[in-house]
């Protein structure tokens, strides 16, 4: 009988190490199928999170409950694969080796042994390469045989840290697609990126952690609501400099050079318009008009105050 | 520019503790070593503990051991309990002695033949046909036999001149007519002097050609045996390359730490204790393999009797390869680096190799330093393949250094174990 409810739940997770308290009662859940980006500042706490959640760290206090199963430290879990930041492969051995190496020893039986090789050099687009060692593999390469070799005993929660990092745009989007089938089988899903531009297109939930709490989490249009508002940016260019003296149009700000104005804008359609009107209206020629809306980056900024490779 | 990279360089050898104990402490170890096994030999020579079985018990042969017992050089046994501190108890016989040299409890003894103190000891009939002192001897030490040999010789001159100076006498007179009356007095009191050992009488001199016959006997080889002599060099250097071999191997760990192989590892079933269940058993059939190369090799280039010590061979080269293996992990789990690696075993396989006999013999080092080097692993496993090819022990004969190495083995388990729980859930 398949769990029904969220494949993983973390309730207020803490870890102290010395004075470092990396996890200060962190809580998120995964969903099923879903694809959970991780995000938070270098020292956040997202490596303690993922190690936590692995059991390679053992929490202080806290619950992680797998599957509806509430987990003790030293309790096994088959149902997770994790993939590690670094390359852990061995180098010498070629890839179907590594693949069957590390199957046999998370479990997987040995007559099934080859049939999940197979799928995991198929899965990672690696067949061609299937017989060469690693140690001649491309760095993209590499990242994907790392993390197929978390994969061959089936996990239906897999943990991924950094997944991309270090590789190419061709090789992550590569990476993407691969974690996109898994999703499509079920298989939920936890990253943690440095790369905020692909965890927006990617991720369908964000939890962004810092100081070891989780300050937000939801979609990125939620987040966004609720850290940076729903408001767009919009920025004129003028022709010529704002005169000095004269009154800026209320709720605009004008820059050093004052040929830029700007201003956040509710309702593009009226807001936008009446700003338009009042600049015209000062007999100054508009050059260009630019709308953004609210990024990731920005609620990362708001939220945390610090870029995310600090 | 030159002072710029001799600034950085000093910086790095400041904050690198491993290369400043490679650059000083280990010249300054083997030094002290090296210094401690040769220096001291010149300055106080070991006293060869000699076992003298009389079988003779005549006057001449008693006085012969009696004059080898205040020879300084040599610590002479008589009786079986002489060792317990009991100077009367039973005395030694021929297969006392035969023991003694073959359980390698001493490299030399000597035998006083029946007949000895009846039959001419200097001049007559070719030394052949008179009873012959025998000097049963482990040849696998080269020194002890020919030192006994010597002061033998010396003693039986030194200590009984006018027994001798009385054959010779003797002999004229059987050869070349009796001596007149004036003749045999005056040779009666240069008798007496000589008994008396007077400084102004004539010293006997030696020559190559009298003297006490003498015979080494091989007691552990009979039939001759100089090849066994390579299962020493065999197991010496087999045993301290696979120290290396083995904390090299060992070393993988630390490069799964670093590749995040073995995180991945403890992320899955496998749990510390499998980990290094699979290391340790990788290494032993690692080192048994090494060990059974250099064996065979020994076998069929220098004639080692491999084939007819199969059983210890195995029996020895499986539990050195398991101690090998085990002390290999305490190695790579107390390091925190390949290069921290590499420099603990280098310092500590060297020191080890140098006083446990692997590079140098330890029945050629002083007794202190034989004492010391028996708290290396090196030392109990040479001295079982000693036991096995050259003093032909049986299996049960073994007992000691297989309690140690096991002993030494499980210790280092354990060593690695606690060592190893860094890297397991904090």
């Amino acid at each position: 009988m398949t769990f029904a409810g969220p494949p993983l739940v973390v309730r207020h997770a803490e870890k102290q190490f010395g004075a470092v308290r990396a996890l200060a009662g962190a809580s998120f859940e995964l969903r099923r199928g879903e694809l959970l980006g991780l995000l938070g500042p270098n020292g956040a706490g997202k490596t303690t999170m993922i190690k936590g959640i692995a059991g390679r760290t053992r929490l202080d206090r806290g619950e992680v409950v797998l599957l509806g199963r509430s987990l003790g430290p030293a309790d096994p879990r088959p149902e997770i694969g994790v993939v590690p930041q670094e390359l852990a492969l061995y180098k010498r051995l070629t890839a179907r080796e590594n693949l069957a190496a590390f199957g046999r020893l998370a479990g997987v039986p040995a007559s099934a042994i080859r049939a999940r090789v197979d799928w995991a050099l198929e899965w990672s687009d690696l067949k061609e390469r299937a017989d060469e060692p690693t140690e001649r593999f491309s760095g993209g390469m590499k990242r994907r045989l790392n993390i197929a070799c978390s994969l061959l005993h089936e996990p239906s929660v897999v943990l991924l840290d950094e997944p991309t990092v270090g590789v190419d745009p061709q090789s992550r989007a590569r990476i993407y697609e691969m974690l996109a089938t898994l999703q499509r089988t079920g298989v939920s899903i936890v990253l943690t990126t440095h790369h905020l531009e692909e965890a927006e297109q990617r991720c369908e939930r964000i939890v962004i952690i810092d100081r070891g709490i989780i300050v937000s989490s939801g979609t990125v249009a939620e987040l966004v609501r609720s850290a940076v508002g729903a408001s767009t940016h919009a920025t004129i260019a003028l022709a010529a400099p704002w005169p000095d003296g004269r009154a800026v149009p209320a709720g605009a700000e004008i820059d050093e050079s004052r040929r830029t104005l700007s201003a956040a804008v509710t309702d593009v359609g009226s807001d936008l318009t009446t700003l338009l009107g009042r600049v015209a209206a000062s007999g100054i020629r508009i050059a260009d008009v630019k709308l953004a809306g609210a990024t990731l980056h920005d609620v990362f900024i708001a939220l945390t105050g610090r870029e995310l490779r600090e | 520019m030159i002072g710029t990279l001799l600034r950085i360089a000093w910086i790095n050898l400041r904050r690198d503790r491993v290369a400043q104990a490679m650059t000083f402490a280990l010249p300054i170890m083997f030094f002290s070593i090296f210094a401690t096994i040769f220096g001291h030999q010149g300055n106080v020579t070991p006293k060869i503990h000699l076992p003298v079985v009389d079988e003779d018990r005549s006057e001449y042969s008693i006085r012969l051991v009696k004059a080898l017992a205040a020879e300084g050089a040599l610590d002479v046994q008589t009786t079986r309990s002489q060792n317990n501190g009991d100077p009367q108890g039973a005395p030694l016989t021929r297969a006392d002695a035969e023991g003694l040299v073959k359980a390698g409890t001493v490299a030399v003894a000597v035998v006083l033949p029946k007949g000895l103190g009846q039959s001419p000891r200097f001049f007559g009939p070719s030394p052949t046909s008179r009873p012959t002192v025998q000097i049963l001897a482990d040849v696998s030490d080269p020194i002890a036999p020919q030192m006994v040999g010597g002061l033998l010789e010396k003693v039986s001159f030194t200590a009984m001149p006018e027994a001798m100076a009385q054959e010779g006498i003797a002999m004229f007179e059987q050869y070349g007519g009796p001596l007149t009356p004036a003749q045999r007095e005056s040779t009666e009191h240069w008798l007496t002097d000589l008994a008396q050992g007077r400084q102004d009488a004539p010293s006997a001199a030696a020559s190559p050609a009298f003297g006490l016959p003498t015979e080494i006997v091989n007691v552990l080889q009979p039939h001759g045996g100089g090849a066994a002599t390579i299962s020493f060099y065999a197991a010496g250097t087999g045993v301290m390359f696979l120290l290396f071999s083995c904390a090299g191997a060992g070393g993988a760990l630390l490069d799964e730490e670093e590749s995040g192989t073995l995180g991945r590892l403890l992320s899955g079933r496998v749990g510390m204790r499998g980990i290094l269940a699979g290391k340790w058993l990788y290494l032993t059939l690692l080192g048994i393999a090494q060990l059974t190369v250099m064996f065979v090799w020994g076998a069929l280039v220098f004639h080692l009797p491999l084939v007819a010590h199969l059983p210890g061979f195995i029996v020895m080269t499986a539990l050195t390869a398991g101690a090998a293996a085990a002390f290999g992990l305490v190695l790579a789990t107390m390091s925190r680096s390949r290069q921290q690696l590499a420099g603990i075993s280098t310092i500590l396989i060297l020191a080890m190799s140098a006083v446990g006999g692997s590079m140098f013999p330890r029945f050629l080092m002083s007794e202190t330093m034989q004492k010391i080097g028996l708290v290396t692993f090196n030392a109990w496993a040479l001295d079982g393949y000693l036991k096995v090819f050259w003093r032909e022990a049986p299996l049960t004969a073994l007992w000691p250094q297989a309690a140690v190495l096991l002993s030494l083995t499980v210790a280092f388990l354990v060593a690695s174990r606690l060592f190893a729980r860094r890297w397991e859930a904090l």
